[in-house]
């Protein structure tokens, strides 16, 4: 799916009014089919330009438009249709207690399943096969039939990941997939959304916290900073400067990024700490 | 002491308190004459099928009310409630929306404040004596209830489980089904369960006004001074009441 | 829309039934909601319910024709005044009744419990079974049955509330007896204190906010069970509605009706207010 927002000035609900803006962005760009990671440091906005695509949240000015359409536009019915073609992963999956995992995967299939076939998963799930090679894609298989309030946070978030590979959905909006996993999990878990979504053509947007999996696993990143856009560019041009200049008073949010992600190599000793990591990373 | 007393006065006027009527000659020896015929209750074959039977309508009468209470409790609900809401997703309840829930709630309210046994009164007159009237008061008056405390229970679990369900394009019912039902389901069920037992009460009740059942059974009784009969019927009654809190707590035991 | 593929070898064994456990569970769930609806259909078949005359179009007109009659209710002063008299009946009705109940049942309350391990309390089942039995029979009923020595009149309503509460304040009673913290009562009995005196000075402080909220809330029941209770001739509300409903005099049935559901809903606003000030 593609998206297109322009000029838009959005605020979270919760936020009161004379705040500034929340998210303010003058136009963004997104080809069907691309990769993107969004970045920056907390509070800048990622989950509140998530929602926005994911036509969760209304702008107060300007235009969203997916696959050339406003959902702000549309009809409720077909407004409810076009979020069946968009999935939004929350960063921490609300799962109902006492439901089964294979329940809980199998809701992310929802939109395709009429209300009768969604009745009878309910007695007895229609796609098992489906939910368990989900699950095993996060490698979770042995927790098919799993009460969900028995699993770890870490499992949960996984859960919310599998979902994904079931939806009908053509745009992925995937907030802080990592933030409960351990580095080995988090690479598969990046891996496996990535490679999936390039196998469907899936367009594939998610926010990180842990800047060196976005910067190894995506080849567009955008970073925000206090709801404006920071850059827009293609990995390469990410260059440790402009990753300073993001997470500029939040350097401590830099390097627990960067220690929290990946495994790295040892770092240099005679350069500055936050400036070692990133040159390792930008190799 | 005399402070209390002053307090009492003006209930005991009002309520025509006068214990020693209930001694004095006139009204003693009807009473003493009742209260001989009651003993023993009366068994005769005849009569106890007739007891039989009836006890069968009361059950009857409160599950069909039930059933019919659960047809205007269940949509209600599912209009009513906030976390199914599509349009309180992105924002503010459309204007629409926030009226269609107003409303219900007042018919709710209104529904479940008249007592059933004036339901029952309106509905003989409508419709005659029989069943039909206690069917439909305690389908009335239970729908009110019911669809009110289920709006409560549903409203108190997480409300995020469902809205990321419709965010990501689920209908209303799909997410009912997989974001509500399953955090609710055995609280919903054992409210209805208890109701359900409440309504067995009930429909003796509503038989003294002529919506049949063992209340209709003991009323004629009464009126024709059979203590033996009503003594039957009363035993019969508490039998009937004990069953139905043994079952329904056992049945709330079992999902809890 | 299908669900597309997943890029992932499977493994060789995949569980693509659901597990005997769950899967027995779920039949279970299957088999008991077919009993229910068998239950329920059961119902509806054996009462030889008369829709037809319900929704036939004459029935509507006549339902139509009854609504039309209750409009415009009677609010003439005499009747009003007589109105609002019954009101205050109801009231005392279901005070008094409450009242009454709150005495009988403490009185019942206290052997209907053991008040301590080495208590035989030999008359806590036949108490219990008398407490059920004043329970289980309906205000209504009683009502019915205290008409032929009370007379009608709301003395025969008052006194069915009382029995009836009776039997329900009597049983949380006894368990709140039996619930509370056993220390205080020991450390008098071991002084040697009879019974009387150590359920005054030990048991009844630790209960009496319990007490005191069943019987409230009992009170609040008690004031709609009062409203129609006099349609068996027990004085009140009830009364007045089932003579003038008798009389087919609809615009003061109507106004009658208005009082009624103005009484409960004031009740439950003022219940529902004083609760949340308590709580907060």
């Amino acid at each position: 799916m593609e998206v297109e927002l322009t000029q838009i000035d959005a605020r979270h609900l919760a936020a009161r009014a004379g705040d500034s803006a929340a998210l303010a962005l003058d136009r963004l760009s997104i080809a069907s089919g691309e990769q993107v990671a969004v970045i920056g440091p907390s509070g800048a906005g990622k989950t509140t330009l998530l929602e926005l695509i994911a036509s969760a949240l209304q702008p107060r000015r300007g235009k969203v438009e997916l696959d050339g359409q406003n959902p702000w536009q549309m009809r409720s019915k077909m407004l409810q249709r076009l979020r069946g073609r968009l999935f939004l992963a929350p960063q921490t999956p609300p799962l109902p207690p006492r439901q089964r995992v294979v329940t809980a995967v199998l809701a992310g299939a929802l939109p395709s399943m009429s209300l009768f076939a969604s009745l009878r998963s309910l007695f007895y799930p229609i796609d098992i096969p489906g939910a368990h090679a989900a699950l095993e894609a996060f490698d979770l298989a042995e927790k098919l039939f799993e009460r969900v309030d028995r699993l770890s946070g870490g499992e949960r978030q996984r859960v919310g990941l599998a979902r994904a590979l079931l939806t009908p959905a053509s745009l992925w909006l995937i907030d802080e997939p990592l933030s409960s996993l351990d580095p080995n999990r988090a690479q598969q878990a990046l891996s496996t959304l990535t490679a999936n979504a390039s196998q469907r053509g899936t367009t594939l947007i998610v926010t990180l916290h842990q800047v060196d999996a976005a910067l190894a696993n995506f080849p567009r990143i955008i970073g925000l900073r206090d709801g404006q856009m920071a850059f827009d560019l293609p990995v390469a041009e990410v260059t440790p400067e402009r990753l300073r200049a993001l997470y500029a008073q939040h350097e401590d949010e830099l390097a627990t990024a960067l220690t929290r992600g990946i495994p790295m190599p040892e770092e240099p000793a005679a350069h500055g700490k936050h400036a070692s990591v990133v040159t390792i990373q930008c190799r | 002491m005399v402070g209390s007393l002053i307090l009492l006065w003006p209930l005991l006027v009002a309520t025509e308190f006068r214990p020693l009527q209930l001694f004095d000659a006139q009204s003693r020896e009807p009473t003493l004459r009742f209260l001989a015929t009651m003993v023993p209750p009366a068994i005769h074959s005849d009569f106890l099928q007739l007891v039989i039977r009836e006890s069968w309508r009361t059950v009857a009468i409160a599950t069909a009310g039930i059933a019919l209470a659960l047809l205007v409790a269940l949509p209600a609900t599912l209009v009513s409630v906030r976390v199914l809401s599509v349009s309180a997703l992105s924002g503010r309840m459309s204007p629409a929306a926030f009226l269609l829930r107003q409303g219900v709630r007042w018919v709710l309210i209104l529904l479940r404040s008249v007592p059933e046994l004036i339901w029952a009164l309106v509905f003989v007159r409508v419709v005659g004596l029989g069943p039909t009237a206690g069917v439909l008061a305690i389908a009335l008056t239970y729908g009110g209830m019911l669809g009110k405390v289920y709006a409560e229970i549903l409203e108190s679990g997480d409300p995020t489980v469902a809205q990321t369900l419709l965010r990501n394009g689920s209908s209303r019912l799909q997410a009912f089904f997989y974001g509500v039902l399953p955090q609710n389901a055995a609280e919903l069920t054992s409210y209805t369960v208890y109701r359900w037992e409440c309504a067995i009460r009930s429909s003796v009740v509503l038989g003294f006004v002529g919506a049949g059942g063992l209340g209709q059974q003991l009323d004629s009784s009464m009126k024709m001074f059979a203590g033996g009969e009503v003594s039957t019927l009363l035993l019969v009654f508490i039998l009937l009441v004990g069953i139905a809190d043994f079952v329904s707590s056992w049945l709330r035991r079992q999902l809890g | 829309m299908s669900s597309a593929k997943i890029t992932f070898q499977p493994a060789a064994n995949r569980p693509y039934r659901l597990p005997p456990p769950l899967s027995g569970a779920r039949h279970t769930a299957v088999w008991f909601s077919l009993g229910l609806l068998c239950l329920v259909s059961a119902s509806f078949i054996s009462l030889d319910l008369q829709w037809s005359a319900f929704f036939s179009a004459q029935a509507v007109g006549g339902m139509g024709r009854f609504i039309g009659e209750f409009y415009p209710p009677d609010l003439s002063p005499a009747f009003t005044s007589k109105l609002l008299y019954a009101s205050i009946e109801t009231l005392a009705m279901s005070a008094l009744g409450t009242l009454l109940a709150a005495i009988a049942g403490l009185a019942l309350a206290l052997p209907a419990s053991r008040m301590h391990t080495s208590d035989a309390a030999w008359l806590r089942t036949p108490t219990r079974l008398l407490l059920n039995a004043l329970r289980s029979i309906p205000e209504l009923v009683w009502a019915a049955l205290l008409l032929i020595s009370a007379g009608l009149g709301p003395f025969a309503g008052t006194l069915a509330l009382a029995c009836h509460t009776s039997g329900v304040l009597g049983r949380l009673y006894a368990e709140a007896i039996e619930n509370a913290p056993p220390g205080p009562a020991y450390a008098l009995r071991t002084q040697g204190l009879g019974g009387a005196r150590v359920f005054l000075y030990a048991t009844l402080p630790q209960i009496l906010p319990q007490i005191i909220s069943y019987t409230l809330y009992r009170w609040e029941n008690n004031i709609r069970a009062a409203a129609v209770l006099g349609v068996v001739g027990a004085g009140g509300l009830g009364q007045l509605l089932a003579f003038h409903m008798g009389l087919f005099q609809m615009a003061k049935t109507a106004s009658i009706l208005g009082a009624m559901v103005l009484l409960v809903v004031l009740v439950d606003a003022l219940s529902y207010g004083l609760r949340r000030m308590m709580t907060r």
